[in-house]
C-alpha cells in the first residue's frame, strides 16, 4: 500500500478485541469510479468502519455483505454498477462499475459439525 | 486472510520491502510474493504488478486473482527546517509520504520545531548521500541559502528522484540554475528543478505555500496536466 490509509494496520489493532474483522478490497473498476483497485475498507461485527471502496455510495451494501462473510468465513466478490441489477438498489452515482472482494481476517471459521 | 498473512504483510512494510499479496477470488486463498512458491503464471503476474506499482486483477488458468501491491511509502526530503517546512511536513505526512527534514542548523532543525519527525543534521550533500533518493522520492529545498540548497539540488539531480523543487523567486532561481550548471549539469538536467516550487494558487501564508508545494508533488506523481511547466 502506497497510500496513507493504513487499513491493514487498523485491522491488526482491532483484531485482538474483535477476533475477526472483514476486509473489503476494490479489485476491478470500469469507467469512472471514485476509488482505484486496491482501495480498502475494514468492517467489524459492531459496524465500525475504516477506509472506503467508493465515494460513499456502496459502503453500506458492502458493510452488509461483510457481516455475512464475518459469520461464514466465506469470501464474496460483489459487483456494483450500471450493468448490474443491484445498480438500482445501490448504484454508483458516477456511472462507473466496481468489483469488491470481501474476506474475513482472522483465524478460520471452524467447520460446522 | 489469516492472522499469519496479515502479520507477514505488516512485517514487510515495517522492513520497507515491496510485496504482492495474491488472492484467488473464488476461495480467498492467498500467497505473499515473491517470497512464496507459486505457479510461474502467478509469479509473473505479481512481478508485473510490482514493477508497475499498481494493484490489479488478473485471470490465470481460468481463475480470477487479485494482485495487491504493498510498497513502502513515497518519500519527501525537505531541505531547510524553516517555517514553511513546519507547515509542509504534516501536510505531506497526511498524504502518506515518509518525510525527512534535512538541516545542519540545530536551532532550526530541532525536535521542538519538528516533534516526532525524522531529522537529519548532516550537511545536505552528506545527508542526501545517506538518504539515496530513488524514483519514489521527492526533494524540496526551502532554505533560500545557496550553501545549503545547492549541494542538496546537486545530489538530487544525480538521483532518479521523481520530483525536485526549490523555493525562491524567479530571479534567484535563474541564478541557482547558473550555479548548478557550473557544477556540470546540462540544461536538460537542470530543467528537472521546479522553481519556484509550488502550483500557482496565489499562496501567501506558510501553510498556503506548503499546500502549493504538496499539490505540485501530487500532480507530478499522478501525471496531471497541471504539472506541466
Amino acid at each position: 500500500m502506497t497510500d496513507s490509509e493504513d487499513i491493514l494496520g487498523t485491522i491488526a489493532a482491532w483484531l485482538p478485541a474483535e477476533g475477526a474483522v472483514a476486509l473489503a478490497t476494490v479489485v476491478q473498476t470500469w469507467g469512472s469510479s471514485p476509488r482505484p483497485a486496491g482501495s480498502q475498507m475494514a468492517i467489524t461485527r459492531g459496524g465500525r468502519m475504516a477506509g472506503s471502496v467508493s465515494g460513499g455510495c456502496i459502503e453500506g451494501a458492502v458493510a452488509d455483505a461483510a457481516q455475512e462473510t464475518l459469520r461464514s468465513g466465506i469470501p464474496q466478490t460483489l459487483a456494483f454498477g450500471v450493468t448490474n441489477e443491484r445498480a438500482w438498489e445501490v448504484g454508483l452515482a458516477c456511472g462507473g462499475q466496481v468489483k469488491v472482494f470481501v474476506e474475513r481476517v482472522g483465524e478460520p471459521v471452524a467447520a460446522a459439525p | 486472510m489469516t492472522p499469519d498473512i496479515l502479520r507477514a504483510v505488516l512485517a514487510a512494510r515495517t522492513a520497507g520491502r515491496a510485496i504482492v499479496l495474491a488472492t484467488r477470488l473464488a476461495d480467498g486463498f492467498q500467497l505473499i510474493l515473491p517470497e512464496s512458491d507459486a505457479q510461474q503464471a502467478v509469479l509473473d503476474a505479481a512481478a508485473i504488478a510490482l514493477s508497475r506499482d499498481e494493484s490489479t486483477a488478473v485471470e490465470l488458468g481460468g481463475q480470477a486473482w487479485f494482485m495487491q501491491v504493498y510498497a513502502p511509502p513515497y518519500r519527501l526530503i525537505v531541505v531547510g527546517a524553516v517555517h514553511i517546512a513546519q507547515a509542509l511536513v504534516p501536510l505531506a505526512a497526511a498524504l502518506g509520504y515518509a518525510v525527512t527534514v534535512v538541516d545542519p542548523r540545530r536551532s532550526f532543525n530541532s525536535p521542538e520545531r519538528f516533534p516526532g519527525v525524522v531529522r537529519a543534521g548532516a550537511w545536505p550533500d552528506e545527508a542526501m548521500d545517506e538518504l539515496k533518493p530513488d524514483a519514489r522520492t521527492a526533494v524540496v529545498t526551502l532554505t533560500h541559502d545557496p550553501k545549503l540548497d545547492d549541494p542538496a539540488l546537486d545530489r538530487a539531480l544525480r538521483s532518479p528522484a521523481f520530483f525536485i523543487g526549490s523555493l525562491g523567486s524567479r530571479r534567484t532561481h535563474a541564478q541557482r540554475l547558473e550555479r548548478l550548471g557550473a557544477l556540470g549539469h546540462s540544461p536538460a538536467t537542470l530543467a528537472r528543478v521546479r522553481g519556484p516550487v509550488g502550483l500557482a494558487i496565489g499562496a501567501v501564508s506558510a501553510a498556503e505555500i506548503a499546500l502549493s508545494i504538496v499539490a505540485e508533488v501530487v500532480a507530478v506523481r499522478r501525471g496531471a496536466a497541471i504539472a506541466a511547466r
